[in-house]
C-alpha cells in the first residue's frame, strides 16, 4: 500500500471557508501544547487573552488601536503580493515613516494642524516609499531579490532610528533616554471616546478602500492584476512590468511608512526605540491570510489585534516574553500552507506490488 | 595586528559560513528555506542549553544539529510533502524559531557556560600569521574546513550528489530515473537545517558563550544572500563567510579603538555590504557565472500537467 | 508470441477531463507496437500510466501474466520497463555523462568515472552513434538528446521501450535512423511501443497498431490489415474534413518586409539566422520546419517580444525592428502564441478582463483613469457569442476553460482589432478537432477579408490545406519556397533537413 496524492476536481467554497479557520484553531493547539511546555495553563490563557482584547471598552479600543499599523502595513504588503513580489520590510517602512512624520512634526517649522498633518502624511509616505523604493529599483532593474533586500532594509532603518533618537534628535529634557522631543498638540491626532483610539484608525479604513478602488476599478489596478496572475502575458500585451515593479513596491512601503506616521501622530507622540514591536511583520501573516481582499486584510489585522493586546497582558502575568506572539504566528501561517494543500489535492491508498 | 583581525574574521564568518552551506544544500535540491535566520537562533539555544546541562560543547553540537534538523523538518515537510509555497514557509519558520526560542531561552539568559576551546594544531599553530588564525581556533572551525571539500566531493563526485543535483534541476527528470524526489529534497533540507543549526550553536558556544534573546541579529538573513554571491559552490560560500567575517571584525575593531562614527551607522555597514554585494552577484549570475537550480523554488507535481 | 504485456480496461482523470476512458491492447514479446492518435487522443497519459507516473482510477496492467500496480517510475524500470518522453528528461545544465549515470543501476556511492564511462561508451559504439560524454546537454541537437533519452534505457536492460512521438522533432533522415536502431532492437528480442500519429511512419515500422480516440482503444490490426486509409477514418472518425478553397488570386502587395534578420539567444547563439521572407497582402504563408529551428524566435521578434540583433522588419513604410509589444500590435501584427497557457493569458483574471489585455487602455474601456466596467463586459458578451466561447460563470477565471476555449479567447482578442497581420505559432496544438476546425476557418475567413497570416505549425497536413506558399526554416536560415499545390511531403522533408534548398519564389 502507498499514500498518494490526487487534485480534487473542484476545490469545494465550504472546504475553502473552512480550512483558515481550522488551520487556527490547529495552531492554537500547537500554541497550547508550548505554553503547558512553559508551566502557563494554555486555557487560562486564552481566556485572558479574550477578556482583555474583548471583554470592556477599554480592552476593544485598545484592539483597535493595536489593529491600525496592521491595517496600513497590512494593505502595503497585500498590495505588492497581488504581483508576486514579497515586501517583508514594512517594518523598516514604518520606521522611516515615523522618521518622516517625526522630522517634519519637529523641525519644520508648521504651526497650523492641517498643514502639519499634510506634511507630516506626505513626508511619511515619501520615506517609507523610497524605502521600498530601493528594492523595488534593484528587482525592476536587475531582478535582484526583493525579499532579501526589503528584509535587510529593516535592519539598516531600525538602526537609523536609533541613531537618531540615540543621537542628533535625543531630547535635551529626556534624561538621557533613546527619545526625542514630545510632539505640539497641533501634530497630533484627535483622539475619541476617552481612549487611546485616534484617527489613524479611521484614516487605516479610508485607505482600504482607496486601494480597493484602485485595485478593481482603475486601469493601473488592472494592469497589476494581469501582471500578477501571469507576468509573461503581461509583458506580451505591452505592458511595463519593470516600471509597475518599481511603483507598486514604492505605493506599497508608502502605506507601510503611514503606519509610522499614525504611531506617532496618534499614539506615541515622538519618535523612539522600538517605535514598532514587529507590526512589519505580522503585516505579513495579515496580508497571507487576507489573500486579495481589502475588506480581509482589516478583518484579520482585528484578529490580530486581539492577539496583541492579549500578548501584552500574558506578558505582564506570566512574564511571557513578546515575542511568543511571533512563535504563534509563525505557527498559524504553518497550518494555513498545509490547508492549502488539502484544499487543492486529496490523499489516497494506492496498492503497489513489491518489485525486487 | 593583521594576525588578530584574520583570527576575528575567521570566529565571525564561521556561524555565516555554516549557515550558508546549509542553505546551499536546500537550494541545490530546489527548495528556498527562508528560515535560516529562525533555524540559527534555535541552533544557537539548544546548542547552549545542551551545552548547559550536560557540560559539554559536543552535546551542545549535537543537540543544536538535532534541534534545526527537526525544525526543518517542518519546513521540509511543508514544502515537499505539502507542496506550500517555500517563501511563506520559510518566513513562518523564521518567526516560529524567533518566538520559540525566546520562549524558551527565558531561563537561559544570564546563565554562562564554557564554550568551545581553541584546539592548536601542533607544529601548524606556531606559523607566522596564519598560525593563530587557521591552526590554533576551536573544533568546529576545523570542521567547517572540512565540511566545505565535503560539500564539493558530495555535490560532484558522489552519485547521490549528482541524484540531488538532479533533483534540483529537474525532478521530472530524477523522477523517471527512479529516484525519489520527495525523499532527497526533504533530508536536503533537514541535514541543510542542522547544519544551519551549527552555525548558530557557534553564536553561543564560541563567539559569545551565552544565550542572549535573537542573537542571530540578521546572520540568517546575510547567509541567505551569500547563497546567491557563491552561485551554490562551497568554495565561494567559504570566502563570502570570511568576507562578511572581515566586515564584522572591522567593525568590532572600529568600536574598540573609538571613533567619532556612531555606533549604530557601523553596525548598519554588514547590512548595507550584503544588499551592494547580492546586487552585484545577482548582476554577475544573469551573465552566466554560476548556475541557479533550474527548479528553485518551484514544487514538484508529478501529476501537474503543463 | 508470448504476450509480455496486457492492459486491461484503463481509465484516468484529471480534474474536469477524462484523459483515459477504456483502454485495452496487449503488446507481445519482440514486436514493435505502435499507438496512433491524434493529439489528445490519451497516448501520453496512458504511457504515464504504464510507467506509473500517473495512478489509474480503473483497470488493470498484467506483465508476464501477472497483475502489477507501478506507484513510481522506480517501479517499472525494475521490471525492465523503460520510456523516452516527448519532452525529454534531461537536464541541459549537465553533462551527457552526469545525465546517463543518474539512470544506470547499480551505481556505488562513489564511483569510478572511467569505468562508467567506458560502459557508456560501448552501447554508444555497438549503435554507431556519435555522442561527446562530456559536452553539456544543452549544447546538444534535440537528435542527439534523444539518442541520450536511449541510451538511459538500453543500460536499464529494458524488455520493452515506450518511444513517446520520438520523430516529431527529428527531420525525416534523422528519423530514418532511428527506426534502423529500433528495427536491431526488436531483433534482439526487445518490445517497442511506437507513438505517432504521423501516418507514413506507423505504415513503414509498426507490426501492430492500436487506434486510440478519446480516450478509447477502438481497435487493433495487423499488418497486413491496415493501410493509410483504413487507419486515418479509424483515427478521424467519420468527420468530414473539409478543404478550403486556395487564395488563388493573390495580391502583390508586400504586407510585411523581413530582411536579413539576426536573432541571438540568451546563450549568444543565432536562433534566427540572416533570415528574409516577405508577406504578401492576404496570404496565408506557412512556415514549416522541425521543432526548435527558430519559429519561435521568429514569432517573437516579429511582434517585438525579443530584441533583434541584426536586420530589419518593414511594415509598409513603418520600421517595426525595435518596437515593443504593444506598438507591433498597434500597428497591426496580431499574435497567437505557442505556449497559450504560460504567455497569452491573466489565469486568474475573467474572460472579460483576458479579452481587453491589449486594449485596456483604448478611450472605448475607460472613464479617464476609471475601467469603464459595462463597455468591458460588453464587448466580453459580444466576443462570447461571436467566437462560441463556453465559458462557465462571467466571473470565474479563465483557467478553468477547456484548452479550445482558451484558445478562442486569445483569438477573440487577438483578432478584434481587425489586424493586417496574423503571427500563429502551433495553432491548433493540443486542441481537439472541432476546435482545431474552427481555428482553420478564422484564419481563412481572415485572408478573404485581406489580413494575411504567417502561420507556424509542425503538422505538414495543416501546412498544405491552409498555405498559399510554403516556407521551409532550418536553424534559424529560410531554406526555400514550396509551392503546396505542386510539392510532395518528402521534398518539404529533405528541405526541413537542410539537404536541398530552392530559393524561388
Amino acid at each position: 500500500m502507498k499514500l498518494v496524492t490526487e487534485r480534487r476536481d473542484i476545490s469545494s467554497p465550504l472546504l475553502r471557508f473552512f480550512a483558515p479557520v481550522a488551520s487556527i484553531a490547529v495552531a492554537l493547539v500547537c500554541a497550547g501544547f508550548l505554553l503547558l511546555a512553559t508551566g502557563v495553563n494554555p486555557l487560562e490563557a486564552y481566556r485572558e487573552i479574550l477578556y482583555e482584547s474583548l471583554g470592556s471598552v477599554y480592552g476593544l479600543s485598545e484592539t483597535l488601536v493595536k489593529a491600525t499599523p496592521l491595517i496600513f502595513a497590512g494593505l502595503g504588503v497585500s498590495l505588492a503580493f497581488r504581483m508576486q513580489i514579497w515586501n517583508i520590510g514594512a517594518e523598516g517602512q514604518i520606521y522611516m515613516g515615523a522618521m518622516g512624520a517625526t522630522w517634519v512634526a519637529l523641525f519644520s517649522g508648521l504651526t497650523n494642524h492641517w498643514l502639519l498633518m499634510a506634511g507630516m502624511f506626505a513626508a511619511a509616505m515619501i520615506c517609507g516609499g523610497v524605502w521600498a523604493g530601493v528594492a523595488g529599483f534593484l528587482r525592476a532593474r536587475w531582478e535582484v531579490n526583493e525579499v532579501i533586500v526589503t528584509l535587510l532594509m529593516n535592519y539598516i532603518a531600525i538602526l537609523l532610528v536609533d541613531f537618531l533618537v540615540y543621537g542628533p534628535w535625543r531630547d535635551p529634557q529626556g534624561f538621557n533616554f533613546p527619545l526625542t522631543a514630545q510632539f505640539a498638540d497641533a501634530a497630533r491626532f484627535a483622539n475619541y471616546f476617552d481612549t487611546r483610539l485616534h484617527s489613524g484608525f479611521f484614516l487605516a479604513l479610508l485607505c482600504a478602500l482607496l486601494l480597493y478602488l484602485f485595485m478593481e476599478r482603475t486601469i493601473w489596478g488592472y494592469q497589476i492584476r494581469v501582471i500578477g496572475s501571469n507576468p509573461q502575458a503581461a509583458r506580451y500585451a505591452g505592458m511595463r512590468t519593470g516600471k509597475t515593479i518599481f511603483a507598486v513596491l514604492f505605493i506599497s512601503g508608502a502605506i507601510a511608512g503611514v503606519a509610522g506616521f499614525s504611531e506617532v501622530a496618534g499614539l506615541q507622540y515622538r519618535l523612539s526605540h522600538g517605535i514598532s514591536p514587529g507590526y512589519g511583520y505580522t503585516a505579513i501573516i495579515v496580508a497571507w491570510l487576507a489573500r486579495r481582499s481589502a475588506v480581509g486584510v482589516i478583518i484579520v489585522s482585528l484578529l490580530m489585534g486581539v492577539l496583541l493586546v492579549g500578548g501584552d497582558s500574558l506578558q505582564m502575568l506570566w512574564q511571557l516574553p513578546i515575542a511568543f506572539i511571533y512563535a504563534f504566528q509563525g505557527l498559524i501561517l504553518f497550518c494555513l500552507l498545509a490547508a492549502d494543500f488539502f484544499i487543492v489535492y486529496r490523499l489516497k491508498l494506492v496498492r503497489g506490488t513489491r518489485h525486487g | 595586528m593583521v594576525e588578530i583581525l584574520l583570527d576575528a574574521t575567521i570566529r565571525a564568518g564561521t556561524p555565516i559560513l555554516f549557515a550558508t552551506l546549509g542553505a546551499i544544500l536546500n537550494e541545490r535540491a530546489g527548495i528556498i528555506n527562508l528560515g535560516i535566520e529562525g533555524l540559527m537562533l534555535i541552533g544557537a539555544l539548544a546548542g547552549f542549553a545542551g551545552t548547559f546541562t550536560s557540560g559539554s560543547p559536543l552535546i551542545g553540537v549535537v543537540a543544536a544539529f538535532a534541534a534545526a534538523f527537526v525544525a526543518g523538518g517542518i519546513h521540509a515537510l511543508i514544502t515537499v510533502q505539502l507542496r506550500g509555497n517555500q517563501i511563506v514557509s520559510g518566513l513562518a519558520l523564521t518567526m516560529f524559531g524567533i518566538g520559540i526560542t525566546a520562549l524558551f531561552g527565558r531561563t537561559m539568559v544570564g546563565e554562562t557556560i564554557t564554550g568551545l576551546e581553541r584546539v592548536a594544531i601542533p607544529g601548524l599553530a606556531q606559523l607566522p600569521v596564519v598560525g593563530r588564525a587557521v591552526f590554533s581556533q576551536d573544533l568546529l572551525i576545523y570542521t567547517s574546513f572540512v565540511l566545505v571539500f565535503a560539500l564539493w566531493f558530495f555535490f560532484y563526485r558522489t552519485r547521490v550528489g549528482l541524484a540531488l543535483r538532479t533533483v534540483g534541476e529537474n525532478p521530472a527528470a530524477a523522477d523517471t530515473c527512479g529516484l525519489s524526489v520527495s525523499c532527497y529534497r526533504f533530508f536536503a533540507v533537514t541535514i541543510g537545517a542542522g547544519l544551519v543549526g551549527i552555525g548558530g550553536a557557534y553564536l553561543s558556544l564560541a563567539m559569545t558563550p551565552m544565550w542572549i534573546e535573537n542573537m542571530s541579529a540578521g546572520r540568517g538573513w546575510i547567509a541567505v544572500a551569500l547563497v546567491i554571491f557563491s552561485g551554490w559552490s562551497s568554495q565561494r560560500a567559504l570566502l563570502g563567510a570570511y568576507l562578511f567575517g572581515g566586515i564584522t571584525a572591522m567593525q568590532l575593531r572600529f568600536q574598540a579603538v573609538g571613533t567619532d562614527i556612531s555606533t549604530h551607522i557601523l553596525q548598519m555597514l554588514p547590512y548595507a555590504f550584503t544588499i551592494l554585494v547580492l546586487v552585484v552577484s545577482t548582476i554577475r549570475l544573469q551573465k552566466g557565472a554560476g548556475q541557479q537550480p533550474q527548479s528553485l523554488g518551484l514544487p514538484y507535481d508529478r501529476e501537474d500537467r503543463k | 508470441m508470448a504476450e509480455l504485456l496486457q492492459i486491461k480496461n484503463i481509465r484516468k482523470t484529471f480534474p474536469g477531463v477524462v484523459a483515459l476512458d477504456d483502454v485495452s491492447f496487449s503488446v507481445e514479446a519482440g514486436e514493435i507496437h505502435t499507438l496512433l492518435g491524434e493529439n489528445g487522443a490519451g497516448k501520453s497519459t496512458l504511457m504515464n500510466v504504464l510507467t506509473g507516473l500517473y495512478h489509474p482510477d480503473r483497470g488493470e496492467l498484467l506483465l508476464d501474466g501477472k497483475q502489477v500496480q507501478f506507484t513510481s517510475p522506480r517501479n517499472s524500470l525494475a521490471r525492465g520497463i523503460g520510456m523516452v518522453h516527448q519532452h525529454f528528461m534531461l537536464v541541459p545544465a549537465h553533462t551527457v555523462f552526469d545525465n546517463i549515470l543518474l539512470a544506470m543501476d547499480r551505481v556505488p556511492l562513489i564511483y569510478d568515472r572511467k569505468t562508467f564511462q567506458q560502459k557508456i561508451q560501448k552501447i554508444i559504439d555497438e549503435f554507431e552513434l556519435d555522442l561527446d560524454l562530456n559536452a553539456r546537454v544543452w549544447k546538444l541537437s534535440i537528435g542527439a538528446q534523444q539518442w541520450i533519452e536511449l541510451i538511459k534505457l538500453l543500460l536499464r536492460d529494458c524488455r520493452l521501450l515506450i518511444l513517446d512521438e520520438p520523430t516529431a522533432v527529428l527531420t525525416p533522415q534523422e528519423a530514418d535512423r532511428l527506426f534502423a536502431v529500433l528495427r536491431r532492437l526488436q531483433q534482439q528480442g526487445k518490445s517497442i511501443i511506437f507513438i505517432s500519429h504521423k501516418m507514413r511512419e506507423v505504415m513503414d515500422i509498426s507490426d501492430r497498431v492500436t487506434v486510440l480516440k478519446k480516450g478509447r482503444s477502438i481497435a487493433t490490426l495487423e499488418r497486413g490489415q491496415f493501410d493509410r486509409e483504413t487507419l486515418a477514418t479509424l483515427m478521424i472518425g467519420s468527420d468530414q474534413i473539409p478543404q478550403w478553397q486556395k487564395n488563388l488570386q493573390m495580391s502583390d502587395k508586400i504586407v510585411l518586409d523581413i530582411r536579413n534578420l539576426s536573432v541571438r539567444n540568451d546563450r549568444g547563439l543565432a536562433d534566427l539566422d540572416d533570415f528574409s521572407l516577405q508577406l504578401k497582402e492576404g496570404e496565408i504563408l506557412g512556415i514549416a520546419g522541425v521543432a526548435g529551428n527558430g519559429q519561435k524566435a521568429l514569432a517573437e521578434a516579429l511582434t517585438g517580444l525579443k530584441p533583434v540583433n541584426r536586420g530589419r522588419i518593414l511594415a509598409g513604410e513603418q520600421d517595426l525592428t525595435h518596437s515593443s509589444a504593444r506598438a507591433s500590435y498597434i500597428s497591426g501584427i496580431a499574435h497567437i502564441p505557442e505556449d497559450r497557457k504560460s504567455i497569452g493569458i491573466a489565469p486568474d483574471l475573467n474572460v472579460a478582463d483576458n479579452l481587453i489585455m491589449k486594449s485596456f487602455k483604448n478611450p472605448c474601456y475607460r472613464h479617464g483613469i476609471f475601467q469603464n466596467l459595462r463597455a468591458i463586459r460588453g464587448n466580453a458578451r459580444d466576443k462570447v457569442s461571436r467566437f462560441a466561447i463556453k465559458t462557465g460563470s462571467d466571473t470565474a477565471p479563465v483557467r478553468y476553460l477547456s484548452g479550445g476555449n482558451i484558445q478562442k479567447v486569445i483569438i477573440a482578442r487577438e483578432l478584434s482589432e481587425r489586424p493586417k497581420v496574423l503571427v500563429a505559432l502551433y495553432p491548433t496544438r493540443g486542441l481537439d478537432i472541432g476546435s482545431a476546425e474552427y481555428v482553420h476557418k478564422v484564419i481563412t475567413d481572415g485572408a478573404a477579408d485581406g489580413m494575411s497570416t504567417i502561420l507556424i505549425a509542425e503538422d505538414l497536413d495543416e501546412l498544405l490545406k491552409l498555405c498559399d506558399r510554403i516556407a521551409v526554416i532550418f536553424r534559424g536560415r529560410l531554406i526555400g519556397y514550396a509551392d503546396p499545390r505542386t510539392t510532395t511531403r518528402e521534398e518539404i522533408g529533405l528541405m526541413m533537413s537542410g539537404e536541398k534548398r530552392r530559393i524561388a519564389s
